[in-house]
């Protein structure tokens, strides 16, 4: 028996179709052609595995390599990339590295806050929060400076980590009906957001169009009627 | 080439400690500038566009921001001496998960505890116990997080036992032994001893702090 054909058959993936962190780790391993098996997990109702393995959090998704677990999707895309160095996600340059990992932490940490934020205030808090998320938009065009991808010529891990704003933003706008996140305010987001979702591997790890727009329309009811 | 190796800090952060202990162990020359943060230097501007805080490492002219980037970047570079991150691949993400834990479930709560009162202090208080029983349970027998050798989960630790010093010693709090005995490993260190301000002067800092927010 060879080591990979033992590695690929212990790499298991907790996670949920809808999640943005979960599809990220499904394409890094894409990405990197390693088999795994995919676990749907339904989070009204945690399997007990998700619970021993991710006690801290109980949250998805959650990679097990060879029985172990590893939780929190930054740390599994650098745990990723570790073991499997093909196609290599993080630079091997350390200035960049800490580069990519500052704008991975900036997304996760700041930007999806201030979207939901803005997605739901109202009034005055609306178009200060709103403004807000136009800054961190213009850093982010800014990052992307003339290169295809953040990774340059190729996908990379701030690339991975912003899919949640090349597909979910867009799509969230799409059911509020509002026009905040425009092409016109971003052309070098919205160009970056064409190439990377023309990318095969990108696409087979989105949420299916129409199943994720009726998710996200109801997730949206729920929350608007848990807050009247 | 002399590496020029500058950290804009602010000396009570817990942020900022990390990065001084990490620079100590690797044994790294550099300039120490404080930031006033109510008056922010135009360096600071400049190096940190995006978040406008320290800490900030700056190597060479080029910026480094977020004290969990910055000191993996210190153990990349200068990587010859004291590694912080753990040689085994699981055991360096359980570190980066542990670290992220502390930054998400710590840090607020032991803001709280020196900032609230009353009640909000103690939930607080429980919060910050709870995570902090939490991460005792991952030391296990280890006389480090990172085993023998201390590291980078110990050094993103460390700088909240002020937190633990001040708040822990009431009899309602959980004891946590390991972490006491762990935290007299740590003070034991030169390099830790020497990042580390003054207990008093952080107190004293915490209560001007309070003072500040009017608390009645």
């Amino acid at each position: 028996k060879c080591k990979t054909l033992t590695m690929a058959e212990e790499v298991k993936l907790y996670g949920t179709w809808s999640s943005p962190f979960s599809r990220r780790i499904e394409l890094a391993l894409k990405l990197k052609g390693v088999p795994f098996e995919y676990i749907e997990e339904d989070l009204s109702n945690k399997s007990p595995e998700l619970l021993k393995y991710n006690p801290a959090h109980k949250k998805i998704p959650v990679l097990v390599h060879n029985s172990k677990p590893i939780a929190e999707s930054q740390v599994i895309l650098e745990y990723i990339d570790e073991i499997w160095n093909n196609n290599p996600i993080l630079p091997q340059d350390p200035y960049q590295r800490a580069m990519a990992r500052f704008w991975g932490k900036f997304i996760d940490e700041k930007v999806l806050a201030t979207r939901m934020k803005a997605n739901f205030a109202e009034g005055k808090e609306r178009e200060l929060v709103t403004e807000e998320f136009f800054q961190q938009m213009e850093f982010l065009e800014n990052e992307l400076n003339g290169k295809d991808f953040f990774g340059g010529e190729t996908i990379g891990f701030v690339d991975i980590v912003a899919i949640v704003v090349a597909i979910w933003f867009p799509l969230t706008q799409e059911v509020l009906g509002v026009d905040t996140f425009t092409e016109e305010k971003f052309p070098v987001l919205f160009k970056w957001i064409r190439k990377i979702t023309e990318i095969d591997v990108v696409n087979e790890c989105r949420p299916p169009r129409e199943k994720h727009l009726a998710y996200v329309k109801a997730r949206i009811e729920d929350l608007k009627s848990a807050s009247k | 080439m002399a590496d020029e190796v500058i950290l804009l800090d602010f000396w009570p952060s817990m942020f900022g400690m990390r990065v001084r202990i990490a620079l100590a162990e690797k044994g790294v020359k550099y300039e120490y500038k404080e930031e006033d943060l109510k008056n922010k230097s135009p360096l600071l501007l400049q190096m940190n566009p995006v978040h406008k805080k320290i800490p900030v490492l700056i190597h060479n002219g080029r910026p480094v921001c977020e004290s969990s980037i910055i000191v993996q970047y210190i153990d990349e570079v200068w990587k010859d001496k004291a590694p912080l991150l753990p040689s085994d691949r699981y055991q360096r993400a359980q570190a980066r998960f542990w670290v992220d834990f502390i930054d998400k479930k710590m840090y607020d709560a032991s803001t709280k505890t020196w900032t609230t009162e009353g009640e909000e202090q103690e939930a607080a208080k429980k919060e910050f116990f709870e995570a902090l029983k939490t991460l005792e349970g991952q030391l296990g027998d280890k006389p480090f997080f990172g085993g023998d050798n201390f590291g980078y989960l110990d050094l993103s630790l460390i700088p909240f036992y002020y937190t633990y010093e001040t708040f822990g010693k009431s009899s309602i709090e959980a004891e946590c032994p390991k972490f006491k005995a762990w935290v007299k490993r740590c003070l034991q260190r030169e390099t830790i001893a020497k990042a580390l301000p003054d207990e008093k002067k952080v107190l004293e800092h915490a209560s001007g702090m309070r003072k500040n927010l009017v608390l009645e």
